[in-house]
């Protein structure tokens, strides 16, 4: 990408970032972070490209030792933010939880 | 394999790009945000099968297998971590995204020769470092594998600043002549740095650290994208740096301290430490029994739990308290500071957790004019947040600091192990109050013998 549509791309998202934020409340601000630090294990396709170029071991044995790391944030940070979210429920549903604690 | 054209794989990076942006538009409300998690956790699937559609990729088995056992080895750790071990899982998690930036990027220095992206190249490396090693000092010092306290060492300001020009010369070094040994130095370099950045930070400070390290990291991917020519990486990495940069300034404005303080405020000692004396002014506590009377039988009472709520996991006997004072007609709602707990909203969690309705969690701003409706507050483990100095005295640590103003409620209790003082080391006036009862103990214990005693009225 030449430099102009580059520079394009990350002032847009600058504005889109904190646009969205800002609107986030202070109570969803433990699953914010979580949630924004699942976003960045989208590193984890950087990891798969390296790796997927790698022709000797070192290399090859770092890039995947970075797609397992890569994993482990994009995955865990996911599952984690929606086991928190799913705490979050009205009254309604918190009662009906209370009777049904298997559900 | 080859099998989508260029222009179709832009595009279906576009829409996981729209995914990311739905994810962190769903948390502007409890109702919508598992929701927009889940589609931000199947934009980040697509984008993994197209990358493996799009390229002529090697070794794509031992990739497969990588990408098995990372994900075997997260899924069990995030569904069985304990809610209060919330921020140091968060530190982990972003420390080893950062380490997965950081090698990313040395491998791709020896791919590139324009001075241009080898110096995102180096930053991605330096960041990725910074933010790996900072990472792993947050999560020892919450897990309390070291001390919390602030770590400083004679000649440490000095280190600091060898490390930095240290790191500066590396990193043009590794630009002009992208020599894989110089990447080493920088690389080792960038992890000393990140140790000591986070070494002098203080306990209770330590979540917006993490913060900030989630905003380098979303950085580190965004150069990355930048060296890859991958859209995706680009925007992606942009949103988390811009959106973790107005987190942690939210986070440190709710504690009334900026960002550089936080950082560097151990350097210039004195107001973190605070005098930590302790008065021999006589408190008025009581017993269990006194303080169920007190709660049972008034009209409205507020709950504001705070950081001892969360370390002795009392969250579910309190939420079990709101919910027998509520039986007896008592109008219960929780009072939470935006810092309450061990990182920003983490209160909200712990009481999400143990089945407080949200519509019964009251944020700061709306709280403090109905403080003079209240019968009792009941404070179960904070006292910086409730220190009525920092609106009173211009000369304490934390005058400026944003808090909930309990003091003008009609009594006043404090659920408290003992007289030391909190977080900021400072005496809390509230204490000696005519208004105040104090009940000595573990936040849980306490609230179980009174959720006994109100049993019993």
């Amino acid at each position: 990408m030449d430099l102009p549509a580059l520079l394009t791309v990350v002032v847009l998202s600058v504005f889109v970032g904190f646009e969205v934020v800002s609107k986030v409340t202070s109570t969803l601000h433990t699953p914010l972070m979580s949630g924004a630090n699942a976003i960045h294990g989208i590193i984890l396709i950087g990891a798969i490209l390296v790796a997927g170029q790698a022709t000797e071991p070192l290399p090859l044995g770092l890039a995947l030792l970075a797609v397992l790391l890569a994993t482990v944030n994009l995955v865990g940070g996911f599952v984690v933010t929606d086991r928190m979210l799913h705490m979050f429920r009205g009254r309604d549903q918190a009662r009906q939880a209370d009777r049904d604690p298997g559900a | 394999m080859n099998l989508l054209p260029v222009e179709v794989t832009a595009l279906l990076y576009l829409a996981v790009a729209v995914c990311f942006i739905l994810a962190l538009k769903g948390l502007s409300s409890p109702r919508t945000a598992r929701r927009g998690n889940l589609i931000g956790a199947g934009g980040a699937a697509l984008a993994v099968v197209i990358v493996f559609l799009s390229t002529r990729l090697e070794n794509v088995p031992a990739i497969l297998i990588a990408i098995a056992v990372g994900a075997a080895v997260a899924a069990p750790i995030a569904r069985g971590v304990h809610m209060t071990q919330m921020p140091q899982l968060v530190a982990l998690f972003n420390g080893v995204g950062g380490g997965a930036a950081a090698l990313v990027a040395i491998l791709e220095l020896a791919a590139h020769d324009g001075a241009w992206t080898r110096a995102a190249v180096v930053f991605t490396m330096v960041v990725g470092a910074v933010s790996f090693a900072g990472s792993g000092v947050t999560v020892a010092k919450l897990q309390e594998l070291m001390t919390t306290r602030p770590v400083i060492f004679s000649g440490m300001r000095w280190m600091m600043s060898a490390v930095v020009v240290a790191l500066l010369v590396a990193a043009v070094l590794v630009t002009v002549t992208g020599n894989v040994v110089w990447a080493t130095v920088l690389l080792l370099l960038g992890l000393a740095g990140g140790v000591l950045l986070v070494l002098p930070v203080g306990g209770a400070d330590v979540p917006i650290v993490i913060s900030l390290l989630n905003a380098f990291t979303g950085l580190a991917v965004a150069a990355s994208g930048i060296v890859l020519d991958n859209v995706l990486l680009l925007v992606a990495g942009t949103l988390v740096g811009a959106s973790g940069t107005i987190l942690t300034r939210a986070m440190a404005a709710a504690m009334g301290r900026g960002v550089a303080g936080i950082m560097f405020g151990a350097f210039r000692g004195g107001s973190t430490a605070g005098s930590g004396t302790l008065s021999e002014r006589p408190v008025r506590s009581s017993g269990a029994e006194d303080v169920a009377v007190m709660l049972g039988y008034a009209q409205r009472v507020v709950i504001v739990p705070g950081y001892g709520l969360a370390v002795s996991q009392g969250q579910h006997t309190v939420a079990e308290l709101a919910e027998t004072l509520e039986a007896r007609g008592v109008e219960v709602s929780f009072a939470i500071h935006p810092v309450a707990g061990r990182m920003p909203g983490h209160m909200n969690v712990l009481l999400a957790e143990a089945n407080v309705p949200y519509e019964s969690l009251r944020e700061m701003a709306e709280v403090n004019p109905e403080f003079r409706n209240m019968d009792v507050a009941l404070v179960v483990g904070a006292n910086d947040v409730v220190n009525p100095a920092a609106k009173t005295s211009p000369g304490s640590p934390i005058y400026g600091m944003p808090i909930l103003e309990v003091a003008d409620a009609a009594q006043v209790v404090f659920l408290k192990r003992s007289m030391r003082p909190g977080f900021a080391g400072i005496e809390n006036e509230l204490l000696y109050s005519p208004q105040t009862t104090l009940l000595f103990g573990d936040a849980k214990e306490s609230l179980t013998r009174v959720l006994g005693a109100v049993k019993a009225l």
